[in-house]
């Protein structure tokens, strides 16, 4: 494999261009998938409640991404991902980028121990994670708009968050093991 | 690229994460500082994705209505049937609004009655969901040079959609009438009471201060009201509707969520405005 190559001392020839561009494009999948995924949650589709999914689809991602490849889903990433959803979702500021730094520290906190465990134990991290999320910016939009909130959006969208993880965990695993694999480059 | 050692730069990489958390924190009073900034950040990028959200619309349009079309052809018979009846009722209205209709242009002649100006509005389509969980907004596209400005009132082919709230060079946002931040003036069309309509995040906004002794009944039209200047008279906004909790809500006339176009009206009035969009009256010389 290339990367036991890479660890390896010594000198090597320069990688070619074609080469670091494909180093690169890796690993800048998961960051340019999600924000593609974001635009795309926002395309009139004519679903119910569609503008639940934008924020979901963006913590669905960093969670993924913070657990299986910290090193593409940085917290200046994760930033710039959050500041992204302020924008799109008409949040108050910042609200966005809180909750999505939050649960990228809470993945790398809880990386080792997940990482031994199953599917399921990391799904059930994740409801747990996106009820905060959901709860917290719920508290942020109340606080900083000075007007208490329905909270039934709090739990619709703890709740879609959960019920969508699966499918985009599905397509993510895929794509770590192949077109995001910087060890396939 | 910077060269420090491994410890320096292992303890710049835990320092990242709580640095930039902090900076969150500043943003949100940043943006609670200076509203007007987050608003132009957000309507400039609105700008950007609405050309690209037009151009998807259309094959997406296309789409949705062919697996509509499918869905009919199963209900053809009887959507027929329910139609000929339905047309038969409205022919009947028709002849009864078309004599209504000549005998209140008759009165308005012998009452000497200046006629409300007519309004100029222009169609644009609804391309996005501009909303967010904790908002309900859609996104026009609109050419440039539209001339659409904030507080300009949209409608769709029903009734009451919403108002302008910001203004990009290619798109507007419209604040639906369900949203937490709306207050509408409102009449009830039956005892002619004023009321105030108030948007709660849910598919039916809410009735308030009524006066008392002429509570709004079940059914009851409802219109705007003109009496703060920022909507003109009888607009249709919806229907008087009771919770099982005996709250008063309003059906609106509108189909707020399958918007597919809206006209935009110009009034040119001038009322009263949210305070986050209260912004020195531009120099305009008549």
């Amino acid at each position: 494999m290339a990367s036991a190559d890479e660890q390896r001392p010594g000198i090597r020839p320069r990688a070619t261009l074609a080469r670091r561009l494909d180093l690169t494009a890796r690993h800048a999948f998961p960051a340019s998938c999600t924000i593609l995924l974001m635009l795309l949650t926002e395309v009139p589709l004519g679903i119910v409640d569609q503008t639940s999914l934008l924020p979901a689809v963006a913590l669905a991602s960093v969670w993924f991404w913070s657990l299986y490849r910290p090193g593409a889903m940085s917290p200046p990433v994760v930033f710039a991902i959050g500041l992204l959803l302020d924008l799109l979702d008409w949040l108050p500021i910042g609200t966005g980028v809180l909750t999505l730094l939050l649960t990228h520290g809470v993945a790398q906190r809880w990386r080792r121990g997940l990482s031994q465990h199953g599917f399921a134990l990391v799904w059930l991290a994740f409801a747990i994670v996106a009820a905060g999320a959901a709860a917290l910016d719920w508290v942020a939009t109340a606080v900083l708009t000075w007007r208490l909130v329905p909270p039934d959006a709090m739990l619709f969208q703890a709740v879609l968050s959960a019920a969508l993880y699966p499918v985009l965990a599905i397509l993510f695993a895929r794509a770590h093991r192949s077109i995001a694999n910087p060890e396939r480059a | 690229m910077l060269h420090l050692s491994i410890q320096a730069r292992q303890a710049l990489a835990k320092l990242t994460l709580p640095v930039l958390i902090a900076a969150s924190f500043g943003l949100m009073l940043l943006g609670k500082a200076d509203a007007l900034l987050a608003d132009r950040a957000r309507i400039a990028f609105a700008d950007a994705l609405a050309p690209i959200y037009a151009v998807l619309a259309a094959p997406l349009g296309n789409l949705r209505a062919g697996i509509a079309n499918t869905a009919d052809l199963w209900s053809l018979r009887g959507d027929n049937a329910q139609l000929r009846a339905e047309n038969e009722e409205l022919r009947r209205w028709q002849s009864v609004a078309l004599a209504l209709d000549a005998e209140n242009r008759r009165l308005k002649v012998e009452l000497h009655w200046i006629p409300d100006p007519a309004p100029s509005y222009v169609t644009a389509r609804v391309v996005a969901d501009a909303g967010g969980v904790y908002a309900k907004a859609v996104l026009l596209s609109v050419g440039p040079n539209h001339g659409i400005k904030r507080g300009e009132i949209a409608l769709d082919e029903r009734g009451l959609v919403g108002r302008i709230t910001e203004v990009g060079a290619r798109s507007a946002r419209v604040l639906l009438i369900t949203d937490l931040n709306s207050r509408i003036p409102v009449v009830l069309e039956g005892s002619g009471a004023h009321a105030i309509l108030v948007g709660n995040n849910s598919p039916r906004p809410r009735l308030l201060y009524w006066p008392e002794g002429s509570p709004p009944r079940e059914g009851e039209h409802v219109v705007t009201g003109a009496e703060t200047g920022t909507f003109p008279a009888n607009l249709p906004v919806g229907t008087v509707h009771y919770t099982s909790s005996h709250i008063p809500e309003v059906e609106p006339a509108a189909l707020l969520d399958r918007l597919e176009i809206v006209r935009i009206f110009d009034y040119g009035l001038n009322g009263i405005m949210a305070p986050e969009a209260a912004k020195p009256p531009p120099d305009r010389h008549h």
